[in-house]
């Protein structure tokens, strides 16, 4: 089971990476958890200070950046 | 800065590394450090996190739209650390530079402002 993490306060670019990760997961035919990192705090606490960012099994793979499909499935 | 609800997609920070050493020329480098992210003009990151390679901070190091590394002596730590971690863009300032001999530099208000001021024309 894949913890993905999506770290984000809610805007499009966030949204946009959230469907993007969910999407990449599905085709895969992975299973996995999806879960939005919200606050500011709890991302600071992860070490992140610019969004979106997307954590994999509580690594961070990536941040300020909303990736594609592929370029998801290929951290996952 | 941290019970902000904004967004923080708007652009990579600009993002200031000190020394923090233990002679008061890395006091004074840390200290201007934190005066510049309190006055907005950065934000003061970890430089343990990119020894540690942590990796929140590494992703957001690089997605930094300009980084600073403030060493207090020549030793530059901080100019070495982040190249060890594979940072080759980014701005140095060197407490020397500016007359500030290490062991003979009292950690004053005004040596403070002077590294501040200076680091502050280098993000600009």
């Amino acid at each position: 089971m894949k913890k993905i993490q999506i770290l984000g306060t809610g805007c499009p670019k966030c949204k946009k990476l959230s469907e993007n990760a969910e999407a990449a997961a599905k085709e895969m035919g992975i299973e996995y958890t999806l879960e939005k990192i919200t606050q500011i705090n709890d991302m600071m606490k992860m070490g992140v200070m610019v969004t979106p960012a997307l954590a994999v099994d509580g690594v961070v793979k990536t941040a300020g950046k909303v990736l594609t499909v592929e370029e998801i499935k290929k951290l996952l | 800065m941290a019970d902000r609800e904004s967004c923080l997609c708007s652009g990579g920070p600009k993002l200031i590394f000190a020394c923090s050493g233990a002679a008061d020329v890395g006091a004074i480098a840390d200290q201007a450090a934190r005066k510049m992210s309190k006055d907005g003009i950065g934000k003061m990151f970890c430089l343990a996190g990119i020894g540690g390679r942590i990796d929140g901070i590494m992703k957001t190091t690089e997605a930094a739209s300009m980084i600073l590394a403030i060493d207090g002596c020549p030793l530059n730590c901080v100019k070495a650390c982040l190249e060890k971690a594979g940072f080759t863009a980014f701005k140095h300032l060197q407490l020397a530079d500016l007359g500030l001999e290490k062991g003979k530099s009292p950690v004053t208000e005004e040596a403070v402002s002077r590294v501040a001021d200076k680091a502050k024309l280098m993000l600009a």
